[in-house]
């Protein structure tokens, strides 16, 4: 056996696994993206693309001839495009900090601090997202505490609000952040940093010419790690926001359960996936040097 | 395969230990969740010998999308009315075994022959309500009985309204509230409720399902709500009160039937005719706190459930229920855009 034939023996199992569990349903869900919806759920085998016009436009009530753009859609596109960068931006801010930390530890302490990063992971999702609801609630520890300190007199509406999303998804995301942010921030020489210094730089110009650059690729890596998973949000919306505030999920969700309208679920999935896509394009060129190279002439 | 082998094994272990209560085999009951009462299962193994499993969903949709996949293995369901038909159209239902299911006469007369179910062939009541609105009277005492409770609060209750996210209930309430038949397609109709949803979305805080504990804190002071819930919102905190709106409001009854496909058809007919004895139905109202469909169940009955104004609808309001029903495809489609821009 060559070792190019190993490998490939090696690769099957994980190849059949993707092909069952992630091309196959995919490929379900584009070609009912192009169905008609049958009663009470389900499709019918007729030819439609009735499913990818609504995802942005919709008909008129009263003359189906005028075509319009699908202002619930869009609102709710928006949100979660907007929601999953804010996610991201905030993850950086609250991110970068932490991973510099950690990486500047002395060796032996790193792992426990990373440690400490990973606790979130060991409770439920759910359970977490339950546990913010009761910190955030009108009568729940925050605006307790504050309304007891005498700093307001009514409490603050957060729960069922986009900030309460934000707040939910930035907390859910953030190792995500911070762990491939240490990995290339423990990379970075720091000989560099005090050549830095000895060059009489600022700190400012410390970080931005020595610190942010060599970050650059967990800074990025990060982001998609970030990006992705909030844009698809389901559970964080859904409890947080209240179902008033919904993302791209819960939407795909509803036309799966109550709108009985299956081709348009996945025709909406499949734009998720669009938006996934492009967010990797983006990654990729901001990775690749040769791309970036010629980025710069 | 191998579930297979474990499955013989089980059952030559069960055999050759002579283990008479797997004699009678399981049985798989898929229903709302937290519906079904534990002490009624265990009344029901203890003199069937039969064991019980439960699985619980959250809407019609996900019941009939799950069992309509096929290799679900229950044997029992509890569907809505207005998704009866379409279950038994498709077949997936079973006709109820008379030989078996003998309690049938205990069913009230109002709801002996119902047109989601003509002469009960695949169903018995399971428990039946309505959904209303329902409001905190510390923060607003005025009247109840009405619709705009959520489409127009009064001050104090706009940002602490919570309304459950089930569309086709909101949307029943809605379009009567501004003249129209539930299910229509009048665009006159349909462009008023559209604009008066969202006017008054502004004033909702979520639309959940809602906790009691929501309410007893203080986060939501009113909304719409169906019935039981109410009742049990009430004896948490008894500011609150439960309003039956005017211009109209839903009915809807779940209803127990055995599965086309069922694994144990035998044990789920003993269990029908179970709950058909109004003492055993009275448990299932006791837990959830609506009322159930069987005659003479009503001195089984808790105390506070009896003249309970949640369960019993006034006599000058009671024709203003009607029997949710299922919209055509085209209408669902119209009421699910309007829905989906209260959501945006």
């Amino acid at each position: 056996m060559t070792a190019a034939q190993r490998r490939w023996l090696l690769l099957a199992p994980a190849v059949a696994i993707l092909a069952c569990v992630a091309a196959g349903p995919l490929l379900v869900m584009l070609v009912y993206s192009f169905l008609e919806p049958g009663e009470f759920g389900g499709v019918r085998p007729a030819f439609s693309l009735d499913a990818w016009f609504s995802v942005l436009f919709a008909r008129d009530m009263f003359d189906p001839e005028i075509v319009e753009p699908n202002i619930a859609h869009l609102a709710i596109l928006w949100r979660s495009v907007s929601l999953a960068l804010q996610t991201t931006l905030v993850c950086i801010v609250l991110g970068f900090p932490t991973a510099w930390f950690i990486a500047t530890r002395p060796r032996g302490t790193r792992e426990l601090w990373l440690f400490l990063v990973t606790i979130p992971f060991w409770t439920n999702l759910l359970v977490r997202t339950f546990a913010i609801q009761e910190v955030i609630r009108n009568r729940g520890l925050v605006n307790t505490l504050l309304m007891q300190a005498g700093v307001i007199d009514e409490p603050i509406q957060m729960l069922y609000t986009d900030f309460a999303v934000l707040v939910g998804m930035a907390y859910v995301f953030l190792p995500l952040m911070v762990l491939p942010l240490y990995a290339a921030m423990e990379r970075v020489d720091r000989r560099l940093l005090e050549a830095a210094r000895d060059l009489y730089a600022s700190r400012w110009r410390m970080f931005r010419e020595v610190v942010l650059p060599l970050s650059r690729p967990g800074l990025v890596a990060g982001s998609v790690l970030v990006f992705i998973p909030a844009i698809g949000a389901w559970v964080t919306p859904r409890l947080l926001g209240g179902g008033r505030n919904l993302m791209l999920g819960n939407l795909i969700e509803l036309q799966f359960g109550q709108g009985r309208n299956w081709p348009l679920g996945a025709a909406l999935s499949m734009t998720l996936l669009a938006l996934v896509l492009v967010a990797l394009l983006v990654y990729l060129r901001a990775v690749d040097p040769d791309t970036r190279r010629r980025d710069h002439g | 395969m191998v579930v297979r082998a474990a499955y013989t094994f089980a059952l030559v272990l069960a055999v050759a230990c002579g283990a008479p209560v797997h004699a009678a085999g399981t049985l798989n009951i898929y229903n709302w969740g937290n519906y079904t009462p534990p002490a009624l299962i265990q009344k029901f193994e203890e003199q069937t010998g039969i064991r019980v499993t439960i699985t619980e969903y959250d809407s019609n949709d996900t019941a009939l999308a799950r069992v309509r996949r096929g290799g679900h293995g229950f044997d029992i369901v509890v569907p809505s009315n207005s998704y009866l038909h379409f279950w038994i159209d498709q077949d997936l239902l079973m006709p109820l075994d008379r030989a078996v299911v003998r309690g049938l006469d205990n069913i009230d007369p109002r709801w002996r022959d119902v047109d989601f179910d003509p002469g009960r062939r695949y169903s018995v009541p399971w428990l039946w309500g309505t959904t209303g609105v329902i409001v905190d009277t510390s923060v607003w005492d005025g009247d109840i009985d009405t619709a705009d409770i959520f489409l127009d609060p009064p001050e104090p209750l706009r940002g602490r309204i919570n309304v459950i996210p089930q569309m086709s209930d909101v949307m029943h309430l809605a379009v009567r509230a501004a003249g129209g038949e539930p299910c229509t397609d009048d665009r006159e109709v349909l462009q008023a409720v559209r604009a008066q949803l969202d006017r008054a979305r502004h004033h909702w805080i979520a639309i959940d399902y809602g906790t009691i504990d929501g309410f007893v804190a203080g986060d939501i002071a009113a909304g719409v709500y169906w019935n039981g819930a109410a009742l049990r919102v009430r004896l948490a905190r008894d500011d609150f009160r439960f309003g039956y709106p005017q211009t109209g409001f839903p009915i809807w009854m779940d209803n127990a039937a055995v599965l086309a496909d069922a694994r144990n058809p035998e044990a789920a007919m003993k269990f029908i005719d179970f709950i058909l004895e109004p003492e055993h139905a009275a448990m299932i109202s006791n837990f959830a706190r609506y009322a159930n469909g069987i005659a003479g169940s009503e001195r089984y009955l808790d105390e506070v459930m009896r003249d309970a104004p949640e369960i019993r609808v006034p006599d000058e309001l009671a024709d203003a229920g009607r029997f949710s029903v299922a919209c055509p495809r085209e209408v669902h489609a119209l009421y699910m855009r309007i829905w989906t821009e209260v959501l945006r």
